[in-house]
């Protein structure tokens, strides 16, 4: 279980997050939603340990990662997988070397159980034929399959996926959508993902957080948010005309 | 300004710290020195090859040239080519050379895997990123370094001997007889340690330059040429203080 509580964080003297308090529901998909600008990767990737915080808590089953050491810090990270926006391959490995990077680094197996292992995580993102290509070969949604394979190649408790969507067609997100939400309930991962796309939160959003500058706004889930009364919040979700029809009722 | 150095300073120092701790596995480390000595030292070969060819060849021909002095035997345009090929130009000349080539593809490489998160990406898995990208370029080019300087010495030499044979400045066995006159073994030993030195400072200072987070590809460039104009006045201050030390 993740909670975060009551976090801030400033870059110089831009206020970015503000007092956000959110408890993440175990063994599900968790969407922070908001508009570009509302802080949603700075929370991320807070919450992940990649931007140290100016105060507040970050609790992983009720340990607060804050208040770590670097080396204890280390032994939650590894039960971490990240998914970045854009995919964060290595340029100098192939997609199997790139998947097979964290093994190489944390397990004594041997290079057979290590590919073994390789070859399980990036079939179950459908890319068994590209273990050979480098990045650069790869299309955008091969890059996050990829991506999406290197983060789960530890079997991690918790996966942060930042705007796992941004740059794909829209088939290629639901595929994207569908298989985080697959892996996530197939291996009880708690799963947060980052998204300002309102189909990713219906198909997929067990637990929505709303961030508006910089500050939570509205938390509920899917059933909620169409019907919810907050002004931030409906701007956002019915943003787009198809939205605003389909919230309008019938005459 | 002052506090945009003693800023740069500590980031120096903070990032020295997580660069020279234990390799999380050392196979994967001399792996690592491996690939960056074929990637950052020897293709570094050719350019040095041929710099120090044409460098040898015209320290002959402007030594020959200036030696108009009749009493003057030339067998010290052989003599005159090594000690100027070996206390200066082999190391930091060549250092220098190395600033613009090795300096900028650290601060480059490193400053792009930031921009794209390949850095987060290695600390997200709980790997030290700074361990794990740079110890192994400061040791792979640490150690070879040197060789390249001993390289670039001998291919000066050969640039000189060549220039000899060709236009008949002096005489073959003038300059070999001077390129082995009073030769003074201790001078190996100090423009090695210049080298290796000026290496420290060339993968350190662009890596620096390069791992702190960038918000575009232009700052990317930009840092880059601030870590070569930085390396470079590093070089200079580092050979004054060296040379008043070992060879006063």
């Amino acid at each position: 279980m993740i909670y975060v509580d009551n976090i801030s964080k400033s870059f110089g003297k831009q206020q970015v997050l503000s007092g956000i308090s959110v408890q993440f529901m175990e063994g599900k998909t968790n969407l922070i939603i908001g508009a570009s600008g509302s802080g949603k990767t700075v929370l991320l990737k807070a919450i992940a340990g990649l931007h140290n915080i100016d105060s507040g808590k970050i609790l992983y089953d009720n340990v607060d990662f804050t208040g770590l050491d670097k080396k204890q810090q280390k032994e939650i990270h590894k039960q971490m997988g990240m998914l970045f926006q854009g995919a964060a391959l290595f340029d100098f490995a192939t997609a199997r070397e790139n998947v097979r990077f964290p093994l190489d680094f944390f397990t004594d197996w041997s290079m057979a159980q290590k590919n073994e292992r390789v070859d399980f995580c990036l079939h179950q993102v459908n890319l068994s034929d590209v273990g050979n290509k480098y990045p650069s070969e790869l299309s955008g949604g091969m890059k996050k399959r990829v991506g999406i394979a290197r983060a789960i190649v530890m079997n991690p408790s918790y996966l942060f996926c930042d705007e796992p969507n941004s740059g794909l067609d829209p088939q290629t997100a639901i595929v994207i959508d569908q298989l985080i939400s697959k892996l996530t309930h197939e291996y009880n991962m708690t799963t947060i993902i980052n998204t300002h796309d309102m189909n990713s939160v219906m198909a997929i959003g067990e637990k929505l957080v709303f961030l508006y500058q910089g500050k939570k706004e509205w938390e509920g889930s899917k059933d909620d948010i169409l019907h919810a009364d907050n002004k931030a919040l409906n701007d956002f979700v019915f943003a787009s005309e198809m939205a605003r029809l389909i919230k309008k009722p019938r005459s | 300004m002052i506090k945009k150095t003693l800023e740069l300073v500590g980031e120096y120092f903070l990032l020295m710290k997580r660069v020279f701790t234990r390799p999380e596995k050392w196979r994967i480390f001399w792996k690592q020195c491996l690939v960056e000595t074929v990637n950052l030292g020897l293709t570094s070969v050719p350019l040095i090859g041929i710099i120090s060819i044409a460098i040898g060849a015209v320290l002959v021909i402007q030594t020959a040239y200036n030696i108009e002095n009749p009493f003057i035997p030339k067998m010290y345009v052989g003599y005159m080519v090594r000690e100027s090929l070996i206390l200066e130009f082999s190391c930091t000349m060549v250092a220098l050379i190395l600033a613009g080539k090795v300096g900028s593809n650290i601060s480059s490489d490193i400053g792009t895997m930031r921009l794209t998160e390949q850095i987060d990406a290695m600390e997200m898995m709980g790997i030290n990123s700074a361990n794990y990208l740079i110890l192994p370029k400061v040791v792979s080019i640490c150690l070879f370094n040197p060789i390249l300087m001993f390289f670039s010495f001998m291919v000066g030499i050969l640039g000189g001997w060549l220039i000899v044979a060709a236009t008949g400045l002096i005489t073959l066995s003038q300059y070999i007889t001077g390129l082995r006159f009073a030769f003074n073994g201790y001078y190996i030993v100090y423009a090695a340690t210049k080298m290796v030195v000026f290496s420290f400072i060339i993968v350190t200072v662009s890596a620096l330059y390069g791992y702190f987070p960038k918000e575009n590809s232009m700052e990317v460039g930009r840092a880059s040429t601030r870590s070569i104009v930085t390396i470079c006045l590093l070089i200079l201050i580092s050979d004054l203080m060296l040379t008043q030390m070992m060879l006063n």
